[in-house]
């Protein structure tokens, strides 16, 4: 049971047992029977694959060519005399080239199934889905292959199926404009057969990620945000050095420390992290010494448990006290391990410049605070990453500012990323300043991007998740629940792509009778991926008492500055810390 | 509670998650009805077997019914699939294709040839099962090779593209390299954007290097064909072979400033073996003290002046290795220059080099200290390289800011200089605070003693 995923407005369990079921059935075609016993599970890796005593091995992939290989070099080391069957399951989608190699490497016939498991949107969090596709803004904006937003559209389709037709559909962006065509098309294809499901969703808002090109270069400030910068979190789980999880054992004074990483969960099932996930970080201590007060008081009770009545309910509460305990524990080591960065002078240095340029302080000259961290050879994903970042508050950098920033790059991490220099211009992200007048201080004026005044502590804008930004992409949201987008008209003009509104019918008798105060969901899905900072800021417009909207996420991957610049490099591996 | 509506429920129990079975015809109808009912439950169904037979009328992308052929598909699919059950419903899947012209619709497609096995040897993809090519699929079990006139096989690009289905239009264009000329394809292809750079991303994929840079060259984007080129050399791990190959991109057409790049990244690599094939055997005292942990093979031009100063350092212009030699070659800037150079020769504690490094001389002779970075960058430089206070005075001396020359010496505790700065202040407090940080008897706290007890200074408090 996924308890984190029904405790938000849309129940996502329902999409999550979908496609629990398809697999199932796949499993049972595979083992020929009803009996699905996973035996073990394996991370995909050249050579032999381990051994275990089954019948059948399912190879569970992504269609990606290298994947290919690997599977293909399992197969043909398979142990010839004990023979066991092969299937292969791609996710979201077979795929010709992929077969095709298969085909090459000769082993494309021992397979008894080859199948696909249409698994598009992957349900993370009580309101919140990914297709994790990594390379999806890559694709969409590099390589111009739209692929990822196909699949993006059909997923959409799968939600309306579960969930009803989505009555209003807004976006902005090229990207955006393709999906919706996508969806009305195939709509259209079943045009006189209509879902008899209550809408859940009253409008789905499609947000290309270059509409927005500045927020995934902000250092996020949340709680999860910074999890996300400074551990990185993947596939719902962080890794985290074990030093300061070491447990305290008695008599032996803890001299052997843990050296594995340690591994842990991150969502909304665990209570805590709830809580606490969403804060700006300067707000989390707080919170934390405050829960930390309640269990103890709540330990404390023992105390007064007198009668044996008192003493069995105190008893009772146990595993929950100790789980919370626990819970708090971590969050404790894991908030010291990021203060002892967020305290650090780099880190200081550094937001301080992001500030400056998100307020349009100096982005028209060279930033000295670059050149040093260059100097320093500071790791070259930080400095493309405010390098853009000062691109994109400058709609272009001077031809000499550009051309020297360039220079000192390549001198000092070498020729070879030229390649992704022109990557980045390619995408928009760095470019030389054209003739027309830099927008950025109309487009950051009329949105409110950036808030004075931001408390922290207790945010009353969605400007806390990055101490003063307010993420171009959330503001957008945010104005078209209210007042719409026509009050914005101008600024939408200056960011690219088209922007435009859909209606789907809906049938009658299907028809929502909102009761007064009820709020209305949006469904925002983010073409290119989307940032926690982001995801913060819409929970954070969700919960708002007035806000009348309540806000489901979804997107084709949850990215940070770091991995979406590494996403746009070539041979990004070898220059890696 | 996983569960939520009874509507769900119904959507689960509903056909489409049934195994089926297809031997008893009398429940034809009946199934019909269920299959209906999925469907208009979800809308997206190509993620399982059965729901197509619907008896709705469906019409394909082009506006055009599409009759049964979703039938005939899944025919074809079962004959092909291993492990199915050949008990599909009798339903006359004859090929009643009419052609008008050239003007198939999509959907026609599955019609006819159905049973031709080339679409399997070619394009495995084709034959899977769920195949209906109906705008929201992936590919369709149909022969390509019914379409032979250019005309139809634009059309059928045309058509694959309008479904945005990435796996389908490389299905399509597949079939078209394989049928048309490269001057043909190329000519059809750039009047169609979009089919062109997902024959880009495919060639890439696929590794035909040759033929995506002939294609570049075709569409005039030789700036990307000359990139695509180079890129090549990240795959070139023999240091020769790479270096050969980067000069056979030195006359792409690159743009100017990339050509300049490219010429540099040439020329660091050939000296950069000159030098690692002889500083591999060298015998010098320095090399002995200092061994060298890993090659400079590869290494940026910034790294390599950084080996330079530090194992080659003072060695005549005319030599590859030489500081100079390589700042001259690659236009290293004075301020890039003097901050390696002072990395180096701070590390090996050569206080001298360091020292010469700031001299020049004016008209009369006479040598001043400038430096293109701060003084106080210089400090800190200097400071992690351990250098002696005495050292680190020097330079703390020559910050120009008051203010920061003071903090700097604070915070690396040149005292002497804390205590002229307080004593030119008249600042008499500061130095009082700054007493107690010191050592009883230690010279700098008597200087300090001496200062308070000198009656002639003026204090301002």
């Amino acid at each position: 049971m996924a308890s984190h995923l029904f405790c938000g407005r849309v129940n996502l369990n329902i999409l999550r047992e979908a496609a629990r079921k398809d697999l199932r059935e796949f499993l049972d075609k595979c083992s020929g029977s009803k009996e699905h016993e996973v035996e073990k599970m394996f991370t995909l890796k050249g050579g032999r694959i381990p051994s275990a005593a089954v019948k059948n091995i399912v190879f569970f992939v992504r269609p990606r060519l290298e994947l290919m290989d690997i599977i293909a070099e399992n197969v043909a080391s398979e142990d010839k005399l004990h023979p066991r069957d092969f299937h292969i399951l791609f996710v979201p989608r077979r795929s010709l080239l992929c077969e095709q190699r298969l085909k090459e490497k000769g082993v494309l016939n021992s397979f008894t199934n080859i199948d696909e498991y249409i698994l598009d949107l992957i349900p993370y969090d009580g309101d919140l889905l990914s297709m994790e596709s990594e390379s999806s803004f890559r694709e969409c904006y590099l390589e111009s292959d739209q692929t990822s937003l196909y699949h993006a559209a059909k997923g959409l389709m799968t939600l309306q199926a579960l969930y009803g037709t989505i009555p209003q559909i807004f976006g902005k962006g090229e990207c955006a404009r393709h999906v919706a065509n996508m969806m009305l098309r195939m709509k259209r294809e079943f045009a006189g057969s209509h879902t008899q499901i209550l809408p859940v969703f009253d409008t789905l808002l499609l947000l290309d990620r270059n509409v927005d090109l500045l927020t995934p270069l902000a250092t996020q400030l949340t709680y999860e945000g910074l999890i996300d910068e400074i551990f990185s979190i993947t596939n719902g789980y962080v890794k985290l050095p074990p030093e300061k999880f070491a447990q305290k054992k008695q008599g032996e004074g803890g001299k052997d420390l843990p050296t594995e990483p340690k591994k842990l969960q991150l969502n909304s099932a665990e209570e805590l992290y709830a809580e606490i996930r969403d804060k700006n970080f300067n707000a989390v201590g707080a919170a934390l010494s405050k829960k930390a007060k309640v269990i103890s008081a709540a330990f404390e009770e023992r105390h007064n448990a007198k009668t044996v009545g008192e003493i069995k309910q105190f008893v009772s509460q146990l595993p929950h006290m100790q789980a919370a305990r626990s819970s708090l524990a971590n969050h404790t080591s894991i908030a010291e391990l990021i203060k002892d960065i967020t305290t650090s002078e780099d880190f200081f240095d550094s937001l301080t410049v992001e500030q400056e340029f998100m307020t349009g302080v100096d982005t028209d000259k060279v930033s000295t605070y670059i050149e040093d961290c260059v100097a320093q050879k500071d790791p070259l994903i930080k400095i493309l990453r405010l390098v853009c970042m000062q691109s994109v508050c400058n709609n272009g950098l001077k031809q000499k500012v550009l051309d020297f920033y360039k220079r000192e790059i390549l001198q000092t991490y070498g020729y070879k990323h030229i390649l992704t220099l022109k990557n980045l211009e390619k995408v928009g992200l760095l470019k030389p300043q054209s003739t027309m007048r830099n927008n950025y201080p109309t487009i950051r004026k009329t949105l409110k991007l950036w808030m004075e005044d931001t408390n922290e502590q207790n945010p009353n804008d969605i400007s806390y998740v990055y101490s003063g930004y307010a993420p171009l992409s959330v503001r957008l949201t945010q104005v078209l629940a209210r007042p719409g987008w026509r009050s914005i008209e101008e600024v939408l003009k200056m960011l690219p792509g088209p922007h435009f509104e859909e209606r789907q019918q809906v049938p009658t008798g299907l028809h929502k009778k909102r009761q007064p105060g009820e709020n209305r969901t949006t469904l925002v899905f983010f073409l290119g991926g989307v940032t926690y900072a982001e995801i913060a800021a819409l929970r954070f417009l969700s919960n708002m008492e007035d806000s009348g909207t309540e806000y489901i996420i979804a997107t084709t991957k949850l990215i940070n500055g770091t991995s979406w610049i590494k996403s746009l490099m070539d041979s990004p591996e070898e220059n890696l810390p | 509670v996983s569960r939520a509506k009874p509507e769900d429920d119904e959507y689960w129990n509903s056909s489409k998650f049934k195994a089926f079975t297809f031997d008893d015809d009398d429940d034809e109808f009946s199934r019909l009805k269920e299959s209906k009912r999925a469907v208009n439950s979800i809308l997206v169904d190509d993620d399982d077997d059965e729901e197509e037979e619907d008896g709705v009328e469906r019409v394909s992308w082009s506006g055009e019914p599409v009759g049964s052929i979703s039938w005939s598909v899944k025919e074809t699919a079962s004959s092909i699939r291993s492990g199915s059950e050949q008990s599909f419903p009798k339903i006359d899947t004859t090929p009643s294709l009419s052609k008008q012209g050239s003007g198939y619709s999509l959907s026609s497609l599955f019609k006819g040839d159905l049973y031709d096995t080339a679409v399997r040897t070619y394009a495995p993809e084709l034959s899977h099962r769920k195949v209906r090519w109906k705008g929201n699929t992936r590919a369709g079990a149909f022969s390509l090779e019914k379409f032979r006139s250019l005309q139809d096989k634009l059309l059928l690009l045309d058509e694959a593209v309008a479904v945005y289905d990435g796996n389908l239009i490389t299905a399509v264009l597949i079939y078209l390299k394989k049928s048309l000329s490269k001057e043909i394809l190329f000519r059809e292809l750039m009047a169609r954007d979009v089919a062109l750079r997902h024959y880009v991303h495919y060639l890439k994929e696929m590794g035909e290097q040759k033929l995506l840079v002939e294609l570049m060259k075709a569409l005039g984007r030789t700036e990307d064909m000359a990139l695509m080129q180079y890129k090549e050399h990240l795959n070139i791990k023999d240091e020769g072979q790479r270096r050969d190959f980067l000069k056979s991109c030195l006359g792409l057409p690159f743009s100017q400033d990339d050509a300049t790049h490219v010429q540099d990244h040439y020329t660091l690599l050939e000296r950069q073996i000159i030098i690692e094939a002889s500083d591999k055997k060298a015998d010098a005292e320095i090399f002995k003290k200092f061994p060298r942990k890993a090659s400079i093979l590869n290494m940026p031009i910034i790294t390599t002046l950084y080996y330079s100063c530090f194992y080659h350092y003072g060695e005549s212009e005319g030599t590859y290795s030489s500081p100079e030699n390589i700042r001259k070659t690659f236009r290293i800037s004075e301020k890039q220059y003097i901050l390696t150079a002072l990395g180096a020769r701070a590390k090996l504690k050569s206080w001298f080099d360091v020292d010469s490094l700031f001299n020049t001389k004016n008209w009369l002779g006479y040598t001043k200290k400038r430096s293109p970075i701060g003084f106080h960058r210089v400090v800190d430089i200097l400071q992690k390289n351990s250098a002696p206070v005495n050292v680190l005075q020097e330079y703390v001396n020559l910050i120009d800011s008051p203010e920061l020359k003071l903090s700097v010496a604070l915070k690396y505790k040149c005292h002497d200089i804390v205590i002229n700065t307080y004593r030119d202040l008249k600042d008499r407090q500061e130095l009082v605070v700054y007493r107690e940080k010191l050592e009883r008897d230690s010279p700098e706290y008597r200087k300090i003693q001496e200062l308070l007890n000198n009656v002639q200074i003026r204090w301002k408090n």
